[in-house]
């Protein structure tokens, strides 16, 4: 059989590509970015396969490698921290050229028996891809390697467990159950605890951040609708001074248009009871 | 184009995988390289079957694929452990052996 | 015989006696002693009534074996467990059970006062039982255990009154010197083991060939081997030269002790050992050479020793010393010597036995005070310690007719036998020790019975002598000595009429013809009394005459190193304990430096390659990973040559 020009180029297009690819999972600093180098060389890899008359491994290599297990590696990445930038400086004395060393040996050695040994005139598989390729697997697969298929899936069943009980927490304290917190709540009512959730922070007109804390009924604004960390941090802004800000804004924009009537229809739906809910609703027209 | 391109190129793959293994101490990493060499491998079954003009080698990386999958699980499973019980996922800290 | 059944039982019941004794603990403590009496006198009839069958035996037929059963059998090693009834081993048995349960009777009284008195006479049982064992066995290793076992009596009885130290060391120092001997009895069992392939007495014996000729299997060499080792044995048993130094060291046991087995009966044990092997020494001449050059040797050294004691009892050690080395002189003389051995033996044993336990009854009056310079006068306080300790003393001189003139005399006229030089040597140093002998003994005598008294029964005395209130004994010790004085002084002439002792032993000593001296019989008995006279004479005038100082005056180079024991331990340090402790400090630094140095390098080596090694189990996963990987890429390239 002979090699297309087609895959011939698509292999000198392929191979150098996935070989930096390859290469960026020893050189690159954060772990996402090895993953996606290393699933880049994996569907370089399927390709590859469908290249090779093997179509059904290649769906298969896009289906559990890039699918499955490269998803497996991204869900643990996360678990473990996405951000960590791993330091590139070793650690262990010689490990580096040592690492180096045996990385460009063992190349050398497995080319050099590659380029030594002879291989048989290549067949090709369109004789025994006749039957199409997913059926002549099943072909082999189902009759000669039965039982090693039964193993493997036993294997399988045997590790998916194994993932479970390996990740399996154990509990060390009992389950705190709603009956427990609503007990726990009821408890603290007289260190000033309410039963109620917080009050959101405040929504205005122009602003509806976290750090601004929402009015009272009696439009004083609450304090501790801030979220505690902002507090704690400083950065909680002061309420009055954002409706200040609204209302000074408001007033130049009624100026501007020659609309200095104060505004009549307004609906009483919120509990805001000051004059910063009329330039709000205002606004909100 | 002979088919012992492919060969080579599985070659260089099976070798970066493995000083991805040495070089790298993330253990997430290290396994990836475990993965690049697993593929390495698949590439150069499939390479032989289509030299010998038999399936059976697609039958062998199909196989690989399986275990892979399996020893990803327990792997990752294992990892995800070790960090929850030193905060860290690199190769280095997990060194009992040492006597 | 008809009553060669009842062997067993002369060992079984002294070993039953020492049994319940032991066993039986406190509570036999009130009638202990009495058991002990009644075991040793249940023996003696039981050896009576052989002694009565044996002499109503044709002499053909007196010697016959018991076997009672196998014993060991291992391979080729076939030993019975068996016993020897003859003439020389029922001799023994009278010996050691009348004069042993005359003892026990003495010791009832003498050691009244001794809260241990009941394991004294549980120990005296088992030597009793020991000591029949060794005369009665059938071979050397039956013998052995016997031997080992009147070795550990002896130990435990030297060592009595162990909670004061010199009475331990004493008992270790006898026990240490005795296992010198013991090797050498077990060295001359193996080269019988390996040279008959039996060690009993008639197989090894009977392969000796008749004679002086060499056994047909067995060179001369080896029998001479055999004939040392067995001399080696009878040395440290019998207290000879060169390992004499622990019989006055012994004398730190309770007088009876010293009586019984360190006079009468154990240490006679070499004796019974050469006399029995008496084969093996005439398939060996040099082996019998020596034998009688180490008898004369010793019997001059004890008396020499004898001479210069101021200690009572050492004085008879040094005694039972030399005259020990008659009978090992009269046993390497050969067949004409054994059965005056035997016959030395049998009246030493009576005389020494009556000797010691006057000396006992002495003790018993001084406040066991030994020292002989502190006594003086005693004869009138004492007439029954004096008269028979006299009748003793008497017999050991030699004045005819009692026992010891019989068997000394003859001793002394046998070693005139023979040509060449031997008998010269041999006669004339049995001459000068019958001098000697009756130099000192008299001088023991004379200085405790006669002279002014050397102590005094006031408080306090002017000349400063000692406090003393002496006594004559109780009766159960006075009957013990009274019959001993009698054996003393009729035994010998009652078994010497006709040659009838000599007679009796011919079934096991042989018949033997009657050899000339190369001096006229009645010229050397002449010179013997002439000889004891003048020894007995100048002790007359030096301590009965004149006054004896109460403490020992200076004295020349020769006196003071008979005072010394000739030096014995000082030689036994110089020549064994020093070179011995400087070989195995030696040996221990060799030890320390080149074998463990070696060893312990070699470890250290492997320890630091170890430690080397160790740094590469570091414990990191990426570590053993490049060693994997080195591994697999070798491996890879060695296939890939060998491909290639």
């Amino acid at each position: 059989m002979t090699v297309s020009g087609g895959e011939t180029a698509l292999f000198w297009v392929l191979a150098p590509l996935m070989t930096l690819a390859a290469l960026g999972l020893i050189f690159v600093r954060r772990a996402v970015h090895a993953a996606i180098c290393v699933m880049f060389v994996m569907v370089g890899m399927a390709i590859l396969y469908v290249a090779q008359e093997a179509s059904f491994l290649g769906v298969v290599q896009v289906v559990v490698y890039t699918g499955a297990v490269m998803m497996l590696f991204l869900f643990v990445l996360m678990l473990v921290g996405i951000d960590a930038a791993d330091s590139l400086t070793e650690t262990i004395r010689g490990q580096r050229w040592l690492g180096v060393l045996l990385g460009l040996g063992l190349a050398a050695v497995l080319l050099g028996v590659i380029s030594a040994a002879t291989f048989p005139p290549a067949v090709g598989l369109a004789e025994a891809n006749a039957v199409t390729n997913p059926v002549a697997l099943a072909r082999v697969l189902l009759a000669d390697y039965v039982l090693a298929m039964e193993v493997v899936g036993v294997l399988l069943v045997t590790a998916a467990l194994a993932g479970l009980v390996l990740t399996h927490r154990r509990r060390i304290s009992p389950k705190v159950t709603q009956r427990d917190l609503a007990r726990e709540r009821v408890a603290a009512l007289p260190q000033g605890r309410t039963l109620t959730p917080l009050p959101a922070p405040g929504v205005y007109a122009q602003n509806n951040a976290m750090d601004t804390p929402a009015l009272g009924p009696d439009g004083a604004p609450l304090e501790h609708s801030v979220p505690r960390v902002l507090r704690i941090r400083g950065q909680a802004r002061s309420a009055t001074a954002v409706l200040a800000a609204e209302e000074s804004l408001v007033a130049r924009e009624l100026a501007d248009a020659g609309l200095l009537t104060a505004d009549a229809d307004a609906d009483d739906d919120g509990a805001r009871a000051d004059g910063a809910r009329d330039a709000h609703q205002g606004e909100e027209r | 184009m002979e088919l012992t391109n492919y060969l080579g190129l599985a070659a260089v793959l099976f070798a970066v995988g493995a000083a991805t293994v040495l070089l790298r101490r993330n253990a997430i990493v290290v396994f990836m390289g475990v993965e690049l060499m697993l593929n390495a491998t698949n590439l150069a079954f499939v390479t032989f079957a289509r030299i010998h003009g038999d399936v059976t080698g697609q039958v062998l990386a199909f196989f690989v694929m399986v275990v892979a999958a399996a020893e990803v699980v327990v792997g990752l499973a294992i990892i995800v452990m070790i960090f929850r019980a030193r905060r860290s996922a690199s190769v280095d800290d997990v060194n009992l052996l040492q006597s | 015989m008809q009553t060669l059944s009842l062997a067993p039982w002369l060992v079984a019941l002294p070993l039953i006696g020492a049994a319940l004794l032991l066993l039986a603990g406190r509570r036999s403590d009130r009638w202990g002693h009495w058991l002990g009496v009644l075991a040793s006198a249940a023996t003696f009839v039981v050896g009576l009534v052989m002694l009565l069958d044996m002499l109503g035996t044709p002499a053909a037929d007196r010697v016959a074996q018991h076997t009672v059963g196998t014993w060991l059998d291992a391979g080729g090693l076939h030993v019975d467990l068996g016993f020897q009834v003859d003439p020389l081993s029922l001799t023994f048995v009278m010996l050691v059970t009348f004069v042993g349960t005359l003892i026990h009777v003495y010791s009832v009284a003498y050691m009244s006062h001794d809260v241990d008195r009941r394991r004294f006479f549980a120990y005296l049982n088992l030597f009793v039982a020991a000591m029949l064992l060794l005369v009665l066995a059938d071979s050397y290793l039956l013998l052995f255990v016997g031997w080992e076992g009147v070795g550990l009596a002896s130990f435990l009885l030297i060592g009595f009154w162990d909670g004061k130290r010199e009475n331990a060391v004493a008992g270790k120092k006898a026990f240490v010197m005795n296992r010198v001997g013991d090797m050498g009895l077990v060295a001359a069992m193996m080269l019988m083991f390996a040279g008959v392939g039996a060690v009993d007495f008639a197989t090894v014996l009977g392969s000796t060939g008749s004679g002086a000729v060499a056994g047909a299997g067995l060179s001369e060499g080896t029998w001479t081997a055999i004939g040392l080792m067995l001399l080696l044995a009878a040395c440290g048993k019998s207290a000879q030269l060169p390992l004499q130094a622990w019989l006055g060291d012994a004398m730190a046991g309770p007088t009876p002790v010293s009586a019984l087995i360190h006079a009468a009966t154990m240490v006679t044990a070499g004796v019974y050992l050469l006399v029995r092997s008496g084969p093996v020494l005439e398939a060996a001449p040099d082996a019998q050479l020596v034998v009688a050059i180490v008898g004369a040797l010793t019997l001059l050294f004890g008396a020499i020793v004898g001479t210069a004691k101021d200690d009572i009892k050492k004085a008879l050690a040094a005694s039972t010393m030399s005259q020990i080395g008659y009978m090992m002189l009269a046993a390497g003389l050969g067949p004409i010597g054994y059965a005056f051995a035997i016959f030395h033996l049998l009246t030493h044993g009576f005389f020494k036995a009556g000797l010691f336990l006057g000396a006992g009854s002495v003790m018993h009056a001084m406040d066991d005070d030994v020292n002989m310079r502190r006594f003086g006068g005693l004869a009138r306080l004492l007439p029954v310690t004096a008269i028979t300790m006299g009748l003793g003393w008497l017999a050991i001189l030699g004045v005819p007719p009692f026992s010891g003139f019989w068997s000394k005399d003859k001793i002394i006229e046998a070693a005139f036998v023979g040509e060449g030089w031997r008998p010269w040597v041999f006669g004339l140093a049995a001459l000068l020790g019958a001098g000697i002998t009756a130099y000192y003994m008299s001088r023991l005598f004379f200085m405790t019975f006669a002279g002014r008294r050397r102590w005094s029964t006031d408080r306090s005395d002017d000349e400063g002598r000692v406090e003393r209130h002496p006594h004559e004994s109780p009766l159960l010790m006075q009957w013990p000595m009274i019959i001993l004085a009698v054996g003393s002084v009729a035994l010998g002439g009652i078994l010497a009429v006709g040659n009838r002792f000599v007679t009796w032993l011919e079934p096991v000593t042989g018949h033997v013809e009657h050899h000339e001296p190369i001096l006229p019989v009645w010229l050397l008995m002449t010179l013997t009394l002439v000889l004891v006279l003048l020894g007995a004479a100048l002790a007359f005038r030096q301590y009965a005459m004149a006054a004896v100082p109460t403490d020992a005056p200076a004295a020349n180079v020769l006196v003071r190193a008979a005072r010394a024991d000739l030096h014995q331990d000082t030689v036994n340090e110089a020549v064994v304990m020093l070179p011995g402790q400087y070989l195995t400090r030696s040996l221990v630094y060799l030890d320390r430096t080149a074998v463990d140095g070696g060893w312990l390098g070699l470890a250290g080596a492997v320890g630091r390659l170890g430690a080397l090694l160790r740094k590469t189990q570091n414990g990191y996963v990426r570590t053993y990973a490049a060693t994997m990987l080195g591994g697999l890429g070798l491996v890879a390239l060695v296939v890939a040559i060998l491909a290639s």
